[in-house]
C-alpha cells in the first residue's frame, strides 16, 4: 500500500468530500492561500475557489458560530481551529450552541459540522499552543470526539466525520502531520466509534490515544524483548467509545495501562479506568496505571517539555511497575 | 422606500396583539404556578419584531434572544407549540426540552431563541453564509439587545457578515437596560448604531416604538441584503414595560421611573390610533382581532394543559442524530 503523510491524508479527505458533496466547505484562519498553519488545506483553494475555502478573520467564536449557522440551513461546514488551545476562545459556540441546539430544539436541527483542530506538545510551542484538551469536549453531551493516530485513520475518520449528521470535534496532532503511513488509494470510510487493536498481546492492555499510540507501539517492541507481551488499543474516537473492544482486551490480559498526552487529573484516562473498574473488575490482576503528562502547563524549554510529556520510556516504566506489583 | 400597505399594517397590528396577549397570558399562567422555569416578557417591544418580520418569508431566517417569544410569534410560530413548550409538554416546539429561551422551528426559519447573550449573532452570520453558498436569495435577521452589543460575539459575527457581504440584518433592540445595568454604566456610545461604522456597514437608529418606522428601516436593510450588498445594523430604541424577568419589579435600578414616559408611547395604542385615522381599523375590527386572538390562545392553552409530559426516556433522545 502507498504511504503518505498524515497531513496529506487530511487534504485527501477534504478534497474527496468536497468533490463529492457541494454542501461541504471549509472555513478557518489562513486556510486558503497559505494552506493552513500545518499545511492541511494546501491546494484546495485552487481547486474549489474562495467561496468554499474561506479565510476567516481571527475570530474563533465567529468561525464556530458561522459553521453552526451554515449547518442549520443545510450546509456541511468543516471549520478549522488552528490550535486546540484557541478553542477556549470559542467555548460558548462549541459548548452552548453547537453541542446543544439539536437537543434544545427537540431534535429539529441540522448540526452536521466538523471542527478540525490540532493539539499536543513536542515543538516547544509552550503553554498556549501545545495542550491536549480532548477531555473538555468528551465531557459535553452533543459532541462526538475523534482523535486519529495514523494517516489512514486521519483520512478515513475525517471522511466519516464530514458525512456524520452530528457535530464532530476532530483532534489532530501537530507532531503526527509529518509522519508517513499506509493509506489505501481507494475510498475508505472508517466508522466513528470503532476502536482498533494496534497490536495483540497477552500480558497487559495499553489504551493509548493520538501520539501515545506510536510511543506505546515502540515501547511494546522493547518490552517484547523482555518477554512482556502488550496489547495496544487505539480507541480512535473518544466519544462514542468502543467500550467492548477495550473491555474484551482487559478481560484477556487482566492488566490495564492508559496513556495520553493530556494531564492526568480528570483526564480522559480516568473515564477508562472507571469503565474498567466497573465492567472488568473481576478480571483485573493489578491496579490500573495511567501514564499521562505531568500536572503543569506545557513548558517552553525542550528539556522541560520532554520531561513533562510522557514518552516511550514512561510507558515502559509504567508497564514494568505494573508487572512488579503482582 | 418600501411603503407600508394596508395589508402589511394590519398584519403588523395583529401580530403585535398576538405577541402582547401571549405575554400577558404567559405571565398570568406563570404567576399561577402553571409554568416552570422563568420568563422574559417582550411587552413594550412588539413594534420591533412585527415591523421587521413583516418583510420576511418562511425561508428567511431569524436568530433570537432570551426575550424571544415576540420574534417567534412574528416569524409565524403557532401558539399551540409555544404554549406547550412553556408548559414543558411533549407537544411543544422543543418537546419540552428547551423551554421559553430555546423555542425554535427550522421549518419556519426560526433558528432559535438563545439563552446566551449575543450567542445568536455569529450563528446568524453563518446562516447567511450558508444561504449565500446555496445560492438562495433569502436573508437572516439577528435580534439581540443592547447588552449583547458588548459581547465579543457581536463584534465577531457582524465583522464576518460585513467582510463577506452576507445577506444579514442585525437588529439591536435597545431597551436601555442590560438586565439591570443602564446604558451609561456599560457603554460610552449613545447610539449602538454608531458601531456599524467600525464594520463598514450602514447603521440606522430607528424609533422602536413606531411600527411604521421600524417597517421602513427594516425594509431598506432587508432589500439591501437581498441585493447582495451586505448587512445593516439597525438600532431600535425601545423599552420593555416590565422587569428583566417576570417577577423583577425593576425598582432596584430605576426602570420603574424610566418606564412611565414609554408607556405613553405603547405601540399597540398609538398604532391602532394611526390605523383608525386612516380608516384601516375601527373599534369593531380591533375588538374582532382581540377576540380571534384570545380564542386561539385559550384553545392553545387548553391544548398545552391536556398534552402529555415527555416520557422519562425522552430525556435521552435528540442528543445525537446517530450514535
Amino acid at each position: 500500500m502507498r504511504e503518505i503523510l498524515y497531513r496529506e491524508a487530511i487534504i485527501e479527505a477534504l478534497d474527496e468530500e468536497m468533490a463529492r458533496d457541494d454542501s461541504v466547505f471549509l472555513l478557518g484562519e489562513d486556510i486558503a492561500e497559505f494552506g493552513g498553519s500545518y499545511k492541511t488545506t494546501v491546494g484546495l483553494l485552487d481547486k474549489y475557489g474562495a467561496e468554499r475555502v474561506r479565510n476567516t478573520p481571527i475570530s474563533e467564536q465567529g468561525i464556530i458560530g458561522a459553521a453552526l449557522g451554515a449547518a442549520l440551513v443545510g450546509m456541511r461546514p468543516v471549520a478549522e481551529l488552528m490550535y486546540i488551545d484557541f478553542s477556549a476562545v470559542a467555548m460558548d459556540q462549541i459548548v452552548n450552541q453547537v453541542a446543544k441546539v439539536r437537543y434544545m430544539f427537540g431534535g429539529k436541527a441540522n448540526t452536521s459540522l466538523v471542527i478540525r483542530t490540532q493539539g499536543g506538545a513536542g515543538r516547544s510551542s509552550a503553554a498556549q499552543h501545545a495542550q491536549s484538551l480532548e477531555a473538555w469536549f468528551v465531557h459535553v453531551p452533543g459532541l462526538k470526539v475523534v482523535m486519529p493516530s495514523s494517516a489512514r485513520d486521519a483520512k478515513g475518520l475525517l471522511k466519516a466525520s464530514i458525512r456524520d449528521d452530528d457535530p464532530v470535534f476532530f483532534i489532530e496532532h501537530k507532531l503526527l502531520y509529518l509522519e508517513k503511513g499506509a493509506v489505501p488509494e481507494e475510498e475508505e470510510i472508517i466508522p466513528i466509534g470503532v476502536a482498533e487493536v494496534k497490536r495483540e498481546g497477552g500480558d497487559l492492555t495499553i489504551v493509548a490515544t493520538s501520539s501515545m499510540v506510536g510511543k506505546s507501539l515502540a515501547a511494546a517492541e522493547e518490552l517484547e524483548k523482555e518477554g512482556v507481551s502488550c496489547e495496544i488499543i487505539d480507541p480512535r474516537t473518544l466519544f462514542p467509545l468502543d467500550t467492548e473492544t477495550i473491555l474484551a482486551s482487559i478481560r484477556k490480559t487482566g492488566r490495564l495501562l492508559i496513556t495520553h498526552e493530556a494531564v492526568q487529573r480528570c483526564g480522559w484516562g480516568a473515564e477508562i479506568a472507571a469503565l474498567a473498574a466497573k465492567d472488568a473488575f473481576d478480571y483485573l490482576d493489578a491496579p490500573i496505571e495511567r501514564v499521562c503528562a505531568k500536572e503543569t502547563p506545557v513548558p517552553f524549554s525542550p528539556k522541560l517539555e520532554s520531561y513533562v510529556i510522557p514518552g516511550k520510556d514512561d510507558v515502559i516504566a509504567g508497564v514494568r511497575g505494573m508487572l512488579e506489583t503482582v | 422606500m418600501i411603503r407600508l400597505t394596508k395589508a402589511k399594517a394590519l398584519w403588523i397590528y395583529e401580530t403585535m396583539v398576538r405577541i402582547r396577549r401571549f405575554e400577558e397570558r404567559s405571565i398570568e399562567l406563570f404567576q399561577a404556578g402553571e409554568l416552570p422555569g422563568f420568563l422574559h416578557a417582550y411587552i413594550g417591544e412588539e413594534a420591533v419584531a412585527a415591523g421587521v418580520c413583516a418583510h420576511l418569508t418562511p425561508k428567511d431566517q431569524i436568530t433570537s434572544t432570551h426575550r424571544g417569544h415576540g420574534h417567534m410569534i412574528a416569524k409565524g410560530l403557532h401558539y399551540k407549540g409555544m404554549f406547550a413548550e412553556l408548559y414543558a409538554r411533549a407537544t411543544g416546539y422543543c418537546k419540552g426540552k428547551g423551554g421559553s429561551m430555546h423555542i425554535a422551528d427550522q421549518d419556519l426559519g426560526a433558528l432559535g431563541a438563545n439563552g446566551i447573550v449575543g450567542g445568536g449573532i455569529p450563528i446568524a452570520a453563518g446562516a447567511a453564509l450558508g444561504l449565500k453558498l446555496k445560492g438562495e436569495n433569502h436573508v437572516v435577521v439577528s435580534f439581540f439587545g443592547d447588552g449583547a452589543s458588548n459581547e465579543g460575539a457581536f463584534h465577531e459575527g457582524i465583522n464576518i457578515a460585513a467582510t463577506w457581504k452576507l445577506p444579514a440584518v442585525f437588529v439591536c433592540e435597545n431597551n436601555g437596560f442590560a438586565e439591570s445595568t443602564p446604558r451609561a454604566t456599560h457603554q460610552a456610545v449613545q447610539d449602538i448604531a454608531d458601531r456599524a461604522k467600525a464594520y463598514g456597514i450602514p447603521g440606522i437608529v430607528v424609533d422602536g416604538m413606531d411600527p411604521q418606522a421600524v417597517f421602513e428601516a427594516a425594509g431598506e436593510a432587508i432589500a439591501h441584503a437581498r441585493k447582495g450588498r451586505g448587512p445593516t445594523l439597525i438600532e431600535a430604541k425601545t423599552m420593555r414595560f416590565l422587569g428583566h424577568y417576570v417577577g423583577d419589579p425593576g425598582t432596584a435600578y430605576g426602570h420603574d421611573k424610566e418606564v412611565g414616559k414609554w408607556l405613553k408611547r405603547d405601540p399597540l395604542i398609538t398604532f391602532a390610533e394611526t390605523l383608525e385615522k386612516k380608516k384601516w381599523l375601527s373599534k369593531k375590527s380591533i375588538d374582532a382581532i382581540h377576540e380571534k386572538v384570545n380564542k386561539e390562545m385559550e384553545e392553545a392553552i387548553e391544548f398545552a394543559r391536556k398534552s402529555p409530559e415527555p416520557e422519562l426516556d425522552d430525556a435521552m433522545t435528540d442528543i445525537y442524530a446517530t450514535v
